[in-house]
């Protein structure tokens, strides 16, 4: 089944209560996905030269402060570094290459589970619930958010198989559905060099989008070559660092429900998730077309 | 004897609920029932059975009313999935807009969508009424058996694929006709009953533009001579 979840918050001055209120929907598609969950936020980015490095690592009690010193030491990069549980954020000016293959030799424990100038990112194992509550969703303050809640269908439970997935930078994509084709996606993309990490269907859609842009296309444009390319059933919702991006395939049996206000758009697999919104009673609630693109710019 | 009662969904469960509609409800004498905030709560006044009128006050979610008997029931909102779902008879109405497969199954009663229906509205009917007010999406009333799905608005892909007996009435554009459905001539009595649906739905528009589309019954029958190009 699974949950997808996502708001835009578009006053300004609203940002501040981005987690409170994307916390409760994303609790909410609980039901239809309890077995891990995820959240990307997406914050004010920053400057050119500095990326967020998100972070996971499974092993229990694990020490970042002292990753963050080997990190300092073996790179001579700036950086400071923001912990929560599992997960943690190093925020520096490093060449992403030179992250990456640092992170690979030093410490290959920890998973690099987004790189961005505004992408900030929490996944893990377990009910949606708990996991909100242990990386404090609610506490989060940004311009938008996309949220997943899994019932694994096709491959594994496990950290890396929660979504949102990632590829690039600050760009991330929940799924509800299945892809019918991912290994033949996957083959045309590793012959491309394209490291995958998962044998999950939702990173080979991800990852198709994010070589689709690299390649020059825009994001609609990369959609509707992924309408002929990926077989299977989405409701794809996906974000970059300015934008929350919605679409559903041709046959659309994978829910989705909007609404709008003039504050905010949220889109959820249900409206339950949407119920507790301010404004709900007059926001304009529509079910998204197949195969229409809805693109929303903070 | 109060003839009116009142359920708050922000206080009890749908199940509460519904209990109350299918045991106690039967023979009390209560005329109306009105159902707050269902804040898109699931299977709300689902399996009715008796002559009531239930208000649903907001959105609501999936297999809403599903299984309605004698019972008339009112969202004054959205709905998800598959409302009316195997109506046997009475009145569904849906004063916003409603998801997917509304009246799927349908056997009898009349469903009245008074925005939009999504996709697959009237999914296997088989002898119910429906009328929306404005378009449906893509393979509604496929393989129908019986009943009329009216559409005042237009009609998505594949319209009436592998349609039976069920007749569709569409005023505004097809996008595309599935497998084994085409459009006729409207005879006086698909006029008449056109009026008539439009009457029992309360949905002022006259009878002027809208097409007869039904089964060419062409797949009726397998025909081995054919290997399987019809």
């Amino acid at each position: 089944m699974c949950g997808i979840v996502g708001l835009l918050i578009k006053r300004e001055s609203q940002r501040e209560s981005l987690g409170q209120l994307v916390t409760p929907m994303l609790d909410c598609m609980g039901t239809r996905g309890p077995d891990s969950a995820g959240l990307a936020v997406f914050r004010k980015p920053l400057n050119d030269a500095h990326r967020r490095f998100g972070l996971f690592c499974r092993e229990p009690g694990f020490q970042w402060q002292t990753f963050h010193q080997d990190f300092l030491r073996d790179t001579s990069s700036d950086g400071r570094i923001e912990i929560i549980d599992n997960h943690a954020t190093e925020i520096s000016s490093i060449a992403v290459d030179t992250f990456k293959a640092w992170l690979e030799a030093s410490h290959p424990d920890v998973h690099l589970i987004s790189v961005g100038r505004a992408i900030e990112m929490y996944k893990d194992e377990g009910p949606p619930g708990e996991i909100a509550e242990r990386f404090r969703f609610s506490e989060l303050i940004g311009t938008h958010a996309v949220g997943h809640t899994r019932m694994a269908t096709e491959s594994a439970v496990s950290p890396a198989h929660a979504h949102p997935y990632t590829a690039g930078e600050d760009f991330c994509l929940v799924h509800n559905g299945s892809l019918s084709n991912p290994y033949s996606i996957r083959r045309k993309l590793e012959s491309r060099g394209i490291v995958f990490e998962t044998d999950n269907d939702t990173e080979a859609g991800c990852r198709f989008l994010e070589w689709r842009m690299r390649e020059g296309d825009t994001l609609e444009a990369a959609i509707e070559t992924s309408f002929d390319e990926l077989d299977g059933f989405f409701t794809f919702l996906m974000a970059t660092a300015d934008r929350m991006v919605l679409v559903r395939d041709a046959f659309a049996c994978k829910p989705a429900v909007v609404a709008e206000t003039d504050d905010y758009v949220a889109v959820a697999s249900e409206f339950r998730s949407l119920a507790h919104l301010p404004g709900i009673q007059s926001a304009n609630v529509f079910e998204p077309a197949p195969e229409q693109i809805y693109s929303w710019t903070v | 004897m109060d003839r009116v009662k009142q359920f708050d969904l922000a206080k009890l469960s749908v199940r509460e609920v519904n209990q109350f509609l299918h045991h106690e409800l039967p023979g009390s004498g209560i005329e109306r029932v009105e159902i707050l905030n269902p804040d898109g709560s699931h299977s709300i006044a689902a399996g009715l059975d008796c002559d009531v009128a239930v208000e649903i006050q907001g959105h609501a979610g999936y297999f809403i009313a599903g299984m309605n008997k004698l019972a008339s029931v009112t969202v004054h909102g959205n709905v998800g999935w598959s409302v009316a779902e195997n109506i046997m008879s009475g009145c569904v109405r849906v004063k916003g807009h409603a998801s997917e497969s509304a009246g799927a199954s349908g056997h009898g009663g009349l469903v009245v969508i008074e925005g939009d229906a999504s996709s697959r509205c009237g999914i296997s009917m088989k002898g119910c009424d429906i009328v929306v007010s404005g378009s449906v999406g893509h393979f509604s009333a496929f393989m129908a058996q019986a009943g009329t799905l009216v559409v005042c608005g237009d009609a998505g892909p594949n319209l009436g694929d592998s349609l039976y007996e069920a007749t569709i009435y569409v005023r505004g554009t097809i996008h595309s006709l599935g497998a084994d459905a085409r459009e006729e001539e409207m005879e006086p009595a698909d006029v008449e009953r056109v009026s008539r649906l439009l009457a029992d739905a309360e949905i002022d528009l006259d009878t002027s533009g809208f097409k007869r589309v039904a089964s060419a019954r062409s797949l009726y029958h397998w025909n081995a001579e054919v290997h399987q190009e019809y």
